[in-house]
């Protein structure tokens, strides 16, 4: 049996507010997963019962077939033997213990030597091993980052739990530490949910998506698909990015990055620190259509292609398009009508630099 | 100066204080912890000796623990003699007495832990006990040495409750506070000062200690 975390957990606060997150999640072909949804969906709900750590949660979870929690039977795995990492929204480092003192934490099962080996090891993976006798009050954000991704990684977790793990940080540094937060889970071999409510991180950290909306889960993919697909008006809603595209960088210069998908080239304004490559977010809405024979315009990018679907969504009209690659447009329905936009009807769709959003992986 | 009463105090303040550490540690654990209904009740059953005048619980203490009670016989069959004017009486009225002044100064200091930090230890494959040794105790011990240290002044002060319950037998229970009564009412004013002026003292530095205690080296870290 392929090794996956499926779960029914349900959570009933006071006042009534109901929790009830659902799915199955593969763990092996993509290490991690995120639970993405807006403040308040009970991503942090979910995350927190998957650890053991809320006693009122009820339903079943279960880790490659092992149970961690079955409440129709009164059983519950409790958070020490269930070998998870669990990485706090603001870190919860141990403020009287050393960064040693707190990556070496969860080791007390080894020997003095074992532990230091094993500290050095995670912390010199985690580029931390200049700050083993620093105290969290003396770190950087950024740096009790990692000391809290070096500590909970030390015991060798089964399972990393992950709740907003840049949301700590200042914006500067959180744009810094997101593809090397991706590099360091990627390097960690063990499978991760990461909880988030931003788009950004979602596509820059997470291989696959679960899309988590008032309380339930309602999709769940690969992140590139749920993003492009979404199942259903919420999901579109909380996810917004229609258009999101894998991309190689092929130039840049004066300030502007050149990214190739498929046959397809655009232009971007370049955010920096892009390698090879990347995805290009391009909202619904910021993408124009004209006849396709089209005067110039200023916008950089026009791509010819081919409507293949519309769906009305009251005045709204939202066009599927073939342009070499997939592009979704919303438009107005009297514009949708004036142009005849059916299948079949050939148009350029136009994309201006600036409405191409290039998010690192 | 009544050297007798001054050891008898001090031991009676050093036996209050480990036993409160033993069963109020526990208990203020508990109400800091707990979310049961219960709670709300117990804060205050803890707290009535602050509000209560020492006689009542006296009162209370030797009517429930008289010879004739339940309780007084059970108390006689294990301590091996009678409740009242007894030294092992006097502990055990004075651990109540000095009760509040134990468990809140530790409930508030245990509370101030920050709860995510006993998750992460709990999450980290430590035990309850474990945590409690490695975390709450190390974050919370200020506060619990400035308890530890209120309850013991406030045993040394103790008067009514000493008195009804432990009368005023020399070398058994007449302590410090009851000696100086006695000095009192005999006119022996010169040991009076003596008596007054060194329970000033001891009171005024172990006030002072608690204060110091109380400004806590681990500020909370800055949010980034």
């Amino acid at each position: 049996m392929a090794p996956s975390l499926s779960f029914d957990v349900e959570r009933t606060f006071r006042g009534g507010a109901t929790i009830r997150a659902q799915a199955e999640l593969p763990l092996d072909d993509g290490p991690v997963t995120v639970l993405f949804g807006p403040s308040g969906s009970g991503k942090s709900t979910a995350l927190r019962a998957l650890a053991g750590l809320d006693p009122d949660a009820r339903g079943t979870i279960s880790l490659a077939g092992e149970p961690w929690l079955d409440s129709s039977r009164a059983f519950s795995v409790p958070p020490q033997r269930r070998r998870v990492g669990f990485l706090f929204q603001d870190y919860a480092l141990f403020p009287h213990l050393t960064v040693a003192g707190n990556v070496g934490y969860g080791l007390f099962g080894l020997g003095r030597e074992a532990r230091a080996r094993r500290v050095a090891e995670v912390a010199g993976r985690l580029r931390i091993g200049d700050l083993l006798e620093r105290r969290p009050a003396e770190l950087s954000g950024g740096q009790r980052q990692r000391v809290a991704l070096a500590r909970a990684l030390a015991p060798a977790p089964r399972l990393l739990l992950l709740d907003e793990p840049l949301s700590a940080l200042d914006a500067p540094t959180r744009e810094e530490l997101r593809a090397e937060l991706r590099r360091a889970l990627e390097g960690s071999g063990v499978p991760a949910v990461v909880v988030t409510h931003d788009r950004v991180e979602a596509l820059a950290l997470g291989d696959r998506i679960a899309v988590m909306i008032e309380g339930r889960i309602r999709q769940v993919g690969p992140v590139r698909e749920v993003f492009a697909g979404p199942s259903d008006l919420a999901v579109a809603r909380v996810v917004g990015t229609e258009n999101v595209l894998p991309v190689r960088l092929a130039g840049r210069g004066d300030g502007l990055v050149t990214v190739r998908a498929g046959e397809v080239e655009l232009v971007a304004v370049d955010p920096g620190g892009l390698e090879a490559e990347a995805f290009a977010c391009i909202r619904a809405e910021e993408v124009v259509l004209e006849e396709a024979a089209g005067a110039a315009s200023s916008a950089r990018n026009r791509l010819p292609g081919t409507v293949t679907a519309r769906s009305d969504e009251g005045p709204l009209v939202r066009v599927r398009l073939d342009c070499g690659v997939p592009l979704v447009a919303l438009v107005t329905r009297p514009s949708a009508e004036a142009m005849g936009l059916l299948p079949g009807r050939r148009v350029t769709a136009l994309v201006k630099a600036p409405a191409v959003r290039l998010v690192a992986r | 100066m009544d050297l007798e009463a001054l050891r008898l105090s001090l031991g009676l303040a050093t036996l209050t204080t480990a036993a409160l550490l033993l069963l109020g540690l526990p208990l203020a654990h508990w109400i800091a912890t707990s979310r049961s209904r219960l709670r709300v009740l117990v804060e205050a059953v803890v707290a009535l000796p602050i509000v209560l005048p020492p006689t009542v619980l006296g009162f209370y203490l030797l009517l429930g623990f008289g010879p004739r009670a339940p309780l007084g016989r059970a108390w006689e069959a294990l301590a091996g003699s009678r409740f009242p004017f007894s030294f092992g009486g006097l502990l055990f009225a004075s651990v109540l007495y000095s009760l509040p002044f134990a468990v809140q100064p530790f409930a508030a200091a245990l509370a101030g832990v920050d709860p995510r930090l006993v998750e992460a230890s709990k999450v980290l494959g430590a035990s309850g006990l474990r945590t409690f040794l490695r975390v709450t105790l190390p974050l919370a011990w200020h506060g619990l040495l400035a308890g530890a240290v209120l309850a013991f002044a406030h045993t040394l002060g103790e008067f009514g409750v000493v008195l009804m319950v432990g009368g005023n037998v020399a070398g058994r229970t007449r302590t410090l506070s009851i000696s100086l009564f006695d000095q009192v009412e005999g006119l022996d004013y010169a040991a009076a000062h003596q008596t007054a002026a060194l329970l000033l003292v001891l009171s005024f530095a172990v006030l002072t200690l608690v204060y110091a205690l109380q400004r806590r080296p681990f500020a909370r870290w800055p949010r980034p």
